[in-house]
This record gives structure tokens, sequence and C-alpha cells, in this order.
């Protein structure tokens, strides 16, 4: 079992320490790419001690005892909203689950009056999913609550990149170094955008492998802007699993193939599913992630899918213990 | 009543007689009257005398582009307060575009723009009529009777007309009026319901970017099709190196073509996205979108050997509500009358265009475009309407947007510390804006 130092001696998962403010700067949580390193290694300690919580009997802790986290979705989402609830509630906090679909948002109120009534209601944490890339940023900008973004439009989803990061690191220790392919269509992913940010910080190399229209045109010269040097781009998905550590598939939107930007679903298929076959291009203990949901048969095949090098289902298990970290990080980063 | 004006002592710069120097300049019955060495003009009665040492003196600025927003969406902006913003950025005469509510597409909406003007408006107001009923790109206007009642060209800005058969017919129409199709060039097809420039920042930041290709396939077609028909073209805030390159060759080949291009899209680029402090800036979402550092370097070479004509703000009002929101939810555009001249002249101060060249793309450039239907425009010609603006180019200012007379506080320069300030505005001999801080 892992714990956290604070000061003198060691701090048990239910009387967890304020984090250290020398490390945690965040009041809130939108991308990955404001993250050191140091602040990472933090979150992953953090859910260390998390995970340890989930192995016991009452998988309960009374650290956020009288802190109020909303869940505000604007997209329907079932893995990344059941994670975020249950990790509220492991730690005791309150939990109100606002669906956008169903509330006044229908009757036309903005996101920035949505966002004030929920702190006049009382939150500490607003917890946000929303289909336009930035919305987060829009948020921090008219609350004083801590916002943490569950995911804007194509921008960023930095809990799952950290939930990545951090099932990469149970496996193999560390990143750096690594390999890690990320196929699918890139153009349209938050996941692949956060862990662009928050891999590379790690130490790894990141091959984005897609065909040209599943990757934005700016994409070379954004790499190199930000000085992204260990970020590298793959049309063919061979070259990109070659001696890979780790490959990632990203969901295939059916309504790609729809508004034309792939020719049929078939094509894509043969050009770049995981099968049994491509996989064994890659080193022999790789591990075979997806953020979910999976087209079984369009970017993965059912055999890796549910191979024994896929950690899919491990990933939205510490997805749990994540998510538990960063609204403990959060909220003790507020007391402070 | 305006009162007979004796300006003295100003460095006059008129474009249209090629006068560059310090001199007086006489203003009588709202016409210019006299200009001339100091000290020598003819006494008149009633005069009051205005001390201008030290400032520029010249023709008012012409904006061939900005919205009004009158009539129906008078919440951004309404004839009134978008002329008293004109006055304030020296702008004497602005034409606005037909894409309010209804569109300026018969004559009854133009005659209402025309009456608010003449009742509300601080400054000169000429209508832009649409090309196609209800800005659909279906049928054409009732063009000819549009331009009895006194519009200066036809344009759907915004709403770009998709079909290449009925630009063309627009075309052959608008060549007989003698008149100018405007257009805002973009293919919408190609530029999907994007939302900035297609480039690093938006593959960065996840939004759904806008090729130059948007704009140039359509400035390439337009420009076939003045070919076709030898009516004039007026190609609407050109963004793009490639737009610049198409249009030049034009010219060179005798196509009748004009361009503008805005302060914005001179001194802006696509990483103002970015933000000071946080990225998704939605004051800097505009339509076409800020582009590149090279663009920026091709369109003052533009400028400068004449393939762009003139410079006109796109002035874009709109409310908090429509800018304070989500990135891909907020209206494009920039309120752009009152910083204009200050951004252009910084321009100057970098040592990139020079002070002649500015004047003449703001006053005798658009006149031209314009032509001669509501009189000799842009000019300091004894017997013309004393449009003249007086400017100081080295006063320091910070742009504060609650101080702006427009309603449309959207402006990416909030807060920027300019060189460059207008200090009186004349129209017809009136003065309608003074700078209250002289």
């Amino acid at each position: 079992m892992k714990t956290i130092e604070s000061g003198s001696g060691i701090a048990t998962p239910d009387t967890f320490p304020p984090p250290s403010t020398a490390v945690w700067q965040h009041s809130h949580i939108l991308d990955l790419d404001d993250f050191t390193r140091e602040e990472i290694e933090l979150v992953l300690e953090t859910a260390d001690a998390m995970t340890e919580v989930l192995t016991r009997e009452v998988k309960k802790v009374p650290t956020l005892r009288g802190k109020t986290v909303v869940t505000l979705f604007y997209e329907a989402s079932t893995r990344t909203r059941a994670s975020f609830e249950l990790a509220a509630k492991n730690l005791s906090a309150d939990t109100v689950s606002l669906d956008a679909s169903k509330s006044s948002v229908t009757k036309g109120e903005s996101l920035i009056d949505s966002l004030r009534t929920i702190q006049a209601l009382g939150a500490d944490i607003i917890v946000m999913r929303h289909p336009q890339s930035g919305a987060p940023y829009t948020a921090v900008q008219h609350v004083n609550c801590s916002i943490i973004n569950a995911g804007d439009g194509w921008h960023a989803h930095p809990s799952q990149a950290l939930l990545d990061i951090y099932t990469i690191r149970r496996h193999l220790g560390k990143l750096d170094n690594l390999k890690v392919a990320i196929v699918g269509d890139i153009m349209h992913s938050r996941v692949a955008r956060s862990n662009i940010w928050g891999m590379t910080t790690m130490g790894a190399r990141i091959i984005l492998c897609a065909p040209r229209t599943l990757l934005p045109r700016g994409l070379e010269s954004f790499l190199a802007k930000c000085q992204l040097s260990n970020v590298s781009i793959e049309t063919d998905i061979e070259p990109a699993l070659k001696n890979a550590d780790v490959v990632m598939l990203l969901r295939l939107q059916m309504e790609r193939q729809q508004s034309g930007l792939l020719p049929s679903l078939r094509e894509y298929i043969q050009l770049y599913q995981l099968t049994t076959e491509r996989l064994s291009l890659a080193k022999r203990n790789v591990l075979v992630m997806h953020p979910g949901p999976i087209n079984e048969g369009i970017e993965i095949s059912p055999e890796v899918a549910h191979g024994t090098q896929s950690v899919i289902e491990e990933q939205v298990a510490n997805g749990v213990a994540i998510r538990m970290a960063l609204l403990y990080l959060i909220a003790g980063g507020k007391n402070k | 009543m305006p009162t007979n004006l004796l300006i003295n002592g100003g460095h006059i710069i008129d474009s249209s007689q090629g006068i560059d120097k310090v001199a007086d300049l006489l203003i009588t019955k709202g016409k210019i009257a006299w200009t001339g060495d100091k000290g020598k003009a003819p006494s008149q009665p009633d005069l009051t005398t205005i001390d201008a040492t030290g400032l520029i003196v010249c023709p008012g600025f012409i904006d061939l582009h900005c919205h009004l927003r009158e009539p129906g969406f008078e919440d951004k902006e309404t004839i009134a307060t978008g002329t008293k913003a004109a006055a304030r950025g020296g702008f004497t005469t602005v034409c606005c575009m037909p894409n309010t509510n209804p569109p300026l597409d018969t004559q009854t909406s133009i005659d209402y723009v025309k009456k608010m003007a003449e009742a509300e408006g601080m400054v000169q107001v000429l209508p832009i009529g649409c090309i196609t009923k209800g800005r659909q790109g279906k049928e054409l206007t009732e063009m000819s009777e549009l331009a009895k009642v006194g519009v200066i060209g036809f344009s759907d800005d915004g709403e770009p007309v998709a079909s290449s058969r009925i630009m063309s017919l627009a075309m052959d129409y608008s060549q007989a009026l003698g008149l100018p199709i405007i257009d805002h060039c973009e293919d919408k097809e190609l530029s999907n319901g994007g939302f900035m420039n297609d480039g690093w920042v938006s593959a960065r930041l996840g939004l759904k970017g806008i090729p130059k290709a948007a704009e140039e396939i359509i400035v390439a077609r337009d420009l076939a099709l003045a070919q076709l028909t030898g009516a004039k073209l007026h190609i609407a805030h050109v963004s793009t190196e490639g737009s610049v390159e198409l249009i030049r060759r034009a010219k060179e080949k005798g196509i009748s073509v004009t361009a503008e291009v805005t302060p914005h899209h001179l001194t802006l680029t696509e990483e103002h996205v970015m933000g000071s402090q946080l990225p998704y800036y939605t004051n800097a979402k505009v339509n076409p979108p800020l582009r590149t550092k090279e663009d920026i370097t091709a369109l003052i070479k533009g400028l400068k050997d004449g393939t762009i004509d003139a410079i006109a703000t796109d002035h874009a009002p709109h409310t908090l509500v429509d800018k304070m929101c989500e990135f891909g939810l907020a209206a494009f555009g920039i309120s752009g009358l009152e910083t204009a001249l200050a951004c252009l002249i910084n321009l100057m101060h970098d040592h990139q265009l020079d002070m002649k060249t500015l004047i003449s793309k703001l006053t005798f450039e658009p006149a031209r475009i314009i032509g001669t239907k509501y009189g000799e425009l842009g000019t300091l010609k004894p017997g013309c309407r004393a449009d003249v603006v007086l400017f100081n180019p080295n006063k320091e200012w910070t742009v504060d947007n609650r101080d702006f007379a427009s309603k449309g506080k959207n402006t990416p320069f909030d807060s920027c510390h300019f060189k460059g300030r207008i200090i009186m505005t004349i129209v017809a001999g009136k003065v309608v804006y003074r700078d209250n801080s002289v």
C-alpha cells in the first residue's frame, strides 16, 4: 500500500493531509498542458492510495465530507460520469447529477447562467462535460468553485489521460522512453490531445496514426510550435505498431464515414483495425488500451479487445481511483 | 447651422490633390472654401478658429464595410450609436451592409435606413443592397430599383452567393447599373461551420478550422465571373496571401476588381485566439478568421503596391451575451470603428506603412470605389462637402471598450496601448466629434 508523506509521519487515506502546495497549484483541472511532471506524479501517487481504499470491504473514506460535487453533463456519457460520481461518493462528498439535456438548458439557459446557479446552490466542485471545445475555459471566468473538465469537444479529457498514464505506469513502471501508438480518429479526439501533453511530460514517445482525413491539417505545425518533438505522425499502422510498448485505439464514430471523411468502414477496418496479426509487430508485453466505448470489429478485433494484452477494463477501474485523487487534490487545494 | 471654421497650421494630407504640407483650411457653409499658406485665408465673418498645430488634417475617412445592425438587431447597434462610433473613429461616411432584419433587399428597407440616418446619423450613411432576395442566393433583388434609391453596391455579405450562375447573372445586371458587386468570399461548404483559421492553433485547441482555400476559391471564381461579365467586383475583407496574389494577377489582366482589408487582419493573427490569459478568446473570433504572419506581410505588400485599394473596418458590433459564451457558439465579428486609426497608425510607427498610403486607403481610394453618386468624397477640394478629420499620430492612449460609443464592446484591442488618436471629426462643416481630453 502506498501512502502520502506529510511533514511528520505517514498519513492514512482516512486522514489525508492537504496536498503539498509546493507541488500542487491547480484550483481547476482543464487540461494537462499546464501540468508539470511532479504534479502528474502527485496525482498518480494519490491514486495509489485511493486504489488501496477501493480494495477495502467498505470503500469509503470521510475525506470530502461536507463538500458538494456537481456533475454537469451536456453530452451523453456512461463511464466518465459514473466514474466521477462513484469517486465523489467514495470520498463521502454529496453529489448532484445534472443532465443538461433535461434541465433548464432546454429552456434556453446559457452555460454561464447554469454554472452560476449551481454555484449559488453551494457546489464546491463542478465536473463538466460539454460538446464545445473550450467550454470549461469559459466556465472558470464566471464562477469561483473548482471546475474539472470531464471532456470538452475535441479538445481535452484530462482525467482520461491521467488514468491512461496511471494504467501504463502500474504495468510498466514508468513512461520514460516508452513508444505509445495512438491509432484512430485523432482529429476529433480529446483523449488524444490530452495524452499528447500528459504522456510526453512523463517521458513517452507518441506516434499518432490515422488516415490523413482524420488528422487535423495544422497538426504538424502545432507539434512544432509547442516543441512536442516526441510526437510523430504516421498514416500507416504497421510502422506505428512496430516495437510499441502501448497501443491505444480511439473510437471511430460511424458518422465520420457518413460525412465523407472515410471511403468506407470496410477500408478503415482493412487499413487500421488492430488485429492479432498486427499486434505481433509490437513488443511482446504490449498494453492494448481504449478509452471506450469500443466498436468491436471496427477499430479493434474482438480477440484483441478481450485478449491477454488488453487492459481496457482495468482502465475503467483505475478511472475511479484517478478521479478520487483529482477530487481530493482539488478540494484540498481549495482548503489552504 | 454649421459655422465657418478655420483650421490653422495642421499638416494637410489630401491624396486627391496631392497636398502634403503644413497649411490652413477654411470651411464655409458646410463646404471646403479654401486651402493655402498659413495666415493667408480670406477673411470671414463668424469665424471659429481651430489650432491644428501638430495634427494631421485630411479628408474624413470612408468605411466601405460596416454593420449598423438596424433594422432588426438594435440590441447590437443602431444607426445612432454606430454613426457616433464612426465619428469617434474619424469616419465621415460609412457604407452599411444589408444583413439586417429585414435585409436591405427592397426599396422600403433601404428608405428606412436612409430616413433613420438622416434623423439620427452623425455621419453620412450609404446603404449597400442585397444581391439576392432575403440573402438566400436564389433570386436577384430588384437591383435597378435599389440603385435608384441610392445603394452604392450589392452584397449578400456573410451569406455569399453560392451559385456561380446566380452570381454571374448578378454581375451582368450590376454591370449595366455601373455598381460593384461586393463579395464576402467564402466557400461555405469548405469552411463547413469552422470557427477559426485552419492551422496550428485550431489543431491545438480542437476547434474546427476554416481553410484559406475557402476564401481563395470564391475570390478566383468571382474574378473569372468579373472577367466574363465585365462587371465591377469588390472583394471584401481580403485575409489571405493567396487572395492577394489572385487579385494582383487579375488587375494585371485588366479585370475590373477592387479590394479592401480590415485593420484587424493587418495586425492580428490566429494566435490571438489563444488569448492573453486563457485560450478560446471570443473577441478574436471573426469571419474571415485571423490568419498568420505570412498573410499579414502579403496584405501589407498588397496595400502598398495597390493590389488592395482600401481599408475597411467590417465593424461588427455584438452584445456581451453574443460573445460571453462558448467559443463555438460565440458570434463572429469585431467592433472596429473606434480603434481603426490607432491600429493602422501602429503599422506606420512600425515602419510598415507610410502616412500618405494609409490616408489614401481610408479616403481617396474608397471614394473612388463609391463613385460620385453622392458627390465627390474623400477630398478637400474647394466646393466639396467639408468632411474633415483631425488626428494626432503621436498621442498615446489606452483602449477602454467601456468608452466606446458603439453598443458593441467586442474588441480584441481592449486595454491595448496605442499611439495615434482622433482629435476632431467634421461632417459637412459641423463638428460631430471632439476629443474631450484635448
